[in-house]
């Protein structure tokens, strides 16, 4: 039986969850390696609506519709991916969290499966999420990247104080903040000291690329 | 439930029409035709000269056999504008004789080159569902520059055409083109493709060029557009009030001509009627009077059951800026509020002395807008907002919800990336993104598959007639030609 690495695509990008399980059910079942169904198929999609979405072809809606696959998908996969022994080569590590006080979560979400499909390995802290979570996190999975959230003027706040709160932790020279939020520009990432501003989701997705290979450039990473 | 502007009360409609039928009867229109003469005279008209008095009995019949709708056709068959009832459509403005320079952003004369990126502009823009012979070219001799413009649209475009002759002779030409495209006369009455603009002159003059051109066209079965131009305080009634009495005169007398020559024959209630602007001269097509005046007009065509039309969405601004986007924004949301059938004039700035590429995808903004604002509220669903706090109560979470994915596209209106969004301190300014929207919308156009056999028929009358005044070019047109 050939995997149908086409329908594992379409399924993400049309945003149907419950074909993405079975098509992901159906690929573990034929013995398809789980790391080419997600490389070859599912992430080919999420890849096709970031696309999309700059063209302004899919909205907000349907990105949403389409991570829920993508979390469908990878749900059956990743079990699958560490009992084979496989592991996908990670791009870097990635904190999220929408910050104290604010339970606003699309946004972080989106972003944290749009890294997920681009193969970064993401944290997500939820919401309402307090420095020293962020701090004790970043130390423990050793991140590369910490990104906070938040979508009310009044919560915005709350981002100067994880760069402040990552700072005291001295772990602010190895380690990028991204901020992002409906009221956040990126003026005011400079002006807390974060190390990048992105509008969308698809947006944050180069911009860590793009910090993370500057590292690289400078030697922080180990690749 | 749709909006609906309705600027007049039933009474001053009652009162327009009253005196527009009274002032034919008592001081009539001037005829320049003597055939249009002959039919009204026939039909019980007092003829004095070139003054024809119009018994209401006379106009009254005229009225009843004038239909009240027809559609036309695209190249491919689809009856892709309707003129009757509410149905609003746009088209670019006509005949304009300056281009706004898309690199310079200055004007200078128009080329067949600059009207072919329009044509090919408006074709890939769904909000215009009928092309207009938008410019008069300036490397093409005035003796064929009005059919030469009708040529360029039926080469690069399938769409319907809002059109006119500038001359009888030429009024042949084009309706052999039209003929031509059709594949036979007999085609082109039964699925027309193009509507003839033809212009009285206020106050109440229908000159030779104009009342004939009416005649013809009745006998052809091609529609005429009546396109009346009271200039309020200058050559009609410095009243609103008045200047639609003298509007709907004018109409009347050219309507009842033209059902004269042939009853049955497809005809709008049309004009570009203005006010003259008492400190400067110029005739304000932006100004809220010149909108009130279109809606007033269409008001009344539609009382007689007629299809109507109106010139808006242009503006006075002689580049793009604040008031071209004010006008041109304010006069669509009111010409389809009132439900007028063909829109024309998007795209045109300085009184209609120049026409611009960038402001036509403006404006298709600005119809956009106006076609959401058209579709109203849909209070349809079985519950308007219970059943979905049903699924998410509290947790605020409507942008998962299946139903914001399957409704989202219906509710709202997506502009293109012309209308800025993004809140991005470096997003480019207007012009800068309209013209990346011109540069896509270009490189996505194709031209339409014409059988060859039309193709030679259209280049065939071009050429005979071009040879006739030693000009032997195809401007605009020799590029597509590949050598024999």
């Amino acid at each position: 039986m050939e995997p149908d690495f086409s329908a594992m695509r379409a399924s993400i990008v049309s945003g149907a969850p419950e074909t993405a399980t079975a098509l992901a059910k159906q690929a573990v079942a034929f013995g398809i390696p789980a790391l080419d169904a997600i490389n070859q198929g599912f992430v080919l999609g999420m890849a096709e609506v970031g696309e999309q979405f700059a063209r302004r072809q899919m909205f907000l809606p349907d990105m949403l519709a389409s991570a829920e696959a993508m979390k469908a998908a990878m749900s059956v996969l990743e079990p699958e991916l560490m009992r084979q022994g496989a592991e996908r080569p990670n791009a870097g590590t990635v904190i999220l969290g929408t910050t104290k006080g604010d339970i606003h979560e699309i946004g972080k979400t989106l972003v944290g499966t749009l890294l997920t499909a681009h193969g970064f390995k993401v944290f997500d802290l939820g919401v309402d999420v307090t420095c020293d979570q962020f701090v004790e996190k970043a130390q423990e999975t050793h991140a590369d990247v910490v990104g906070v959230s938040a979508l009310l003027t009044t919560t915005m706040r709350g981002q100067k104080s994880v760069v402040e709160a990552l700072g005291r932790a001295g772990l602010r020279p190895t380690l990028k903040v991204i901020v992002g939020g409906a009221p956040v520009t990126r003026q005011w990432a400079q002006e807390i000291g974060a190390d990048g501003y992105a509008k969308d989701a698809v947006n944050a997705v180069a911009l860590t690329r793009g910090l993370l290979e500057k590292k690289v450039a400078a030697g922080d990473v180990a690749v | 439930m749709r909006p609906k502007l309705n600027l007049l009360d039933a009474k001053l409609v009652d009162r327009i029409l009253e005196e527009a039928f009274e002032l034919l009867e008592r001081i009539g229109a001037r005829v320049g035709s003597a055939d249009a003469i002959e039919l009204v005279g026939a039909a019980g008209a007092r003829i004095e000269g070139d003054i024809v008095r119009l018994p209401r009995s006379v106009v009254r019949h005229a009225l009843q056999s004038a239909p009240h709708e027809f559609s036309l056709y695209s190249r491919s068959g689809q009856a892709s504008v309707h003129y009757g009832g509410d149905d609003v459509h746009f088209d670019p403005g006509s005949s304009c004789l300056n281009i706004l320079d898309s690199e310079s952003q200055n004007p200078r004369p128009a080329m067949s080159e600059d009207l072919v990126r329009m044509i090919q502009v408006a074709e890939m823009l769904p909000e215009y569902a009928a092309q207009s012979t938008a410019m008069v070219c300036s490397d093409v001799p005035n003796e064929i520059g009005d059919w030469y413009r009708l040529l360029l649209v039926l080469w690069y475009s399938d769409k319907p055409v809002i059109t006119g002759a500038f001359s009888l002779g030429t009024l042949q030409t084009m309706i052999s083109l039209l003929v031509a495209d059709s594949g036979g006369m007999a085609a082109l009455e039964s699925r027309p493709r193009a509507v003839f603009d033809v212009c009285p002159s206020p106050p109440l003059n229908w000159s030779e060029f104009a009342a004939q051109n009416m005649v013809e066209l009745a006998r052809v079965g091609i529609p005429a557009e009546i396109v009346s131009m009271p200039l309020a305080g200058a050559t009609a009634p410095v009243t609103l009030a008045g200047s639609l009495v003298q509007h709907a005169a004018e109409c009347l007398a050219g309507i009842t001509i033209h059902q004269l020559a042939k009853p049955g024959s497809p005809v709008v209630w049309g004009g570009a009627p203005a006010i003259f602007d008492m400190s400067t001269g110029n005739t304000p097509m932006g100004s809220i009077e010149t909108a009130m005046l279109n809606l007033g007009c269409a008001q009344i065509g539609k009382a007689l059951g007629l299809p109507t039309h109106g010139y808006l969405v242009a503006s006075d601004a002689r580049q793009i800026d604040a008031q071209a986007g004010m006008e041109s924004a304010s006069s669509a949301l009111l010409g389809a509020l009132a439900g007028i059938n063909m829109i024309s004039g998007a795209g045109m700035l300085d009184f209609l002395a120049c026409h611009s590429i960038e402001k036509l995808v403006i404006d298709a903004e600005n119809i956009g807008r106006a076609r959401r604002l058209l579709k109203g509220v849909n209070g349809s669903g079985e519950t308007l907002a219970l059943g979905t706090f049903a699924q998410t109560a509290w947790k605020g979470d409507f942008l998962k919800l299946k139903e914001t994915r399957t409704l989202f596209r219906q509710e709202q209106h997506f502009p293109s990336q012309v209308i800025d969004r993004t809140s991005d301190p470096n997003t480019p300014d207007i012009l800068a993104r309209t013209r990346d929207r011109v540069h896509e919308l270009m490189q996505a156009y194709e031209r339409p598959k014409i059988p060859s056999a039309v193709e030679n028929a259209l280049l065939k009358i071009a050429s005979e007639i071009e040879r006739s005044i030693a000009f032997e070019h195809l401007p605009g047109i020799e590029t597509c030609l590949t050598p024999h």
